[in-house]
């Protein structure tokens, strides 16, 4: 039984890696799709929750995979899905960098790279407002929402100074008695 | 350059990197390690993006490849990612050891809001530093709906949206 798990996290989170189009911060929307809606293996607030303390560690957003994995079914489930997320799309780099040493920058790959970046941008926005709806509908919530898109729009600063302060602000209002 | 170099590059890279690798990424690359130039920089973070997968993953990929073939290539990407999955793990088992305690319980949930603020000023962001015209806006938006509003599958989005782009980005030139 748990060996079917493993192997499916490894295979579902390659076809994601394979659709990271854009990056890991790209394909959550198309991952909370499948991990939420069609697997059924993690709850919207889970979801939310595990892209929360991945944003808080170093490192590469794609650990936020790794920690699925590592929430669905411990050590092996985070080995699982830190391969499954890497593997397709690391051997493909690993191919497209020895051609890449021959062609050089070709003009159909600048064109498609234009082509592609509002896409990421677009995925991105949808990521943030599925993570707004499964964090909670409070308004404590949607200001502390809004507060961090504001500041990151705006501030060079780390995100993760908003991040805490939203931490430290929930702590206070939860004494408070207001959430 | 040996091997051990560019495993301790992506480790600090790694390690360090709190909130994303963007743009740590070149300042430790080029500024710090002179492993690239500016423009082989650029050139090869581009192509990172228009792969699938995580940019950064790649980028240690196709950067080991380049000096050390496979063996650089799983140095690399074992360099950059051996500092944050040992710290998240870490973080994580904290959470869910004291996930009875209300003040845990509701830092979790203030980070969690903030967390969904984080992806959509980073797009706003993402929007601000490229030349405005209306196809970028035109085809973000259209991303947006189909993935948040109508929650289409990501590749029928791309099979439809990545060639529109393409033809609508030639016509103008």
């Amino acid at each position: 039984m748990k060996d079917d798990l493993l192997g499916a996290i490894f295979l579902r989170f390659a076809g994601i890696s394979l659709l990271a189009v854009g990056g890991a911060m790209a394909v959550l929307p198309e991952a909370h799709r499948q991990i939420v809606g069609e697997a059924h293996w993690l709850t919207d607030a889970q979801f939310a929750e595990n892209f929360a303390i991945a944003q808080t560690a170093p490192g590469p957003n794609v650990i936020v995979f790794s920690l699925f994995g590592w929430t669905l079914a411990g050590f092996p489930g985070l080995v699982a899905a830190t391969l499954g997320i890497l593997a397709p799309a690391s051997l493909l780099a690993f191919g497209a960098a020895r051609l890449v040493r021959q062609a050089g920058e070709a003009p159909w790959l600048v064109r498609l790279k234009k082509a592609l970046a509002p896409l990421a941008i677009g995925l991105m926005a949808a990521n943030g407002y599925l993570l707004a709806l499964a964090a909670d509908s409070g308004a404590f919530a949607l200001a502390l929402t809004l507060g961090t898109t504001v500041f990151v729009a705006v501030s060079q600063r780390s995100p993760l100074w908003a991040m805490g302060a939203g931490a430290l602000l929930a702590v206070f209002a939860g004494r408070a008695g207001w959430i | 350059m040996r091997r051990i170099d560019l495993f301790l590059g992506f480790f600090k890279l790694g390690a360090v990197a709190f909130g994303g690798t963007g743009p740590l990424t070149r300042a430790i690359l080029v500024d710090e390690r002179r492993w690239l130039d500016e423009s082989e920089f650029a050139a090869l973070l581009g192509l990172c993006q228009a792969l699938p997968g995580a940019n950064t993953c790649n980028l240690a990929v196709m950067l080991g490849e380049k000096f050390f073939g496979a063996s650089g290539a799983v140095t690399a990407l074992f360099g950059l990612l051996l500092a944050p999955l040992a710290i998240i793990v870490v973080i994580a088992a904290f959470f869910s050891a004291f996930s009875g305690n209300a003040d845990v319980r509701a830092a979790l949930f203030g980070a969690t809001a903030a967390g969904a603020g984080l992806a959509l000023g980073t797009a706003v962001k993402m929007v601000r530093k490229l030349p405005a015209d209306r196809v970028l806006m035109a085809l973000a938006s259209a991303t947006f709906v189909a993935a948040a509003l109508l929650r289409l599958p990501l590749p029928e989005i791309l099979i439809v949206l990545i060639p529109a782009g393409y033809l609508l980005y030639g016509a103008r030139r």
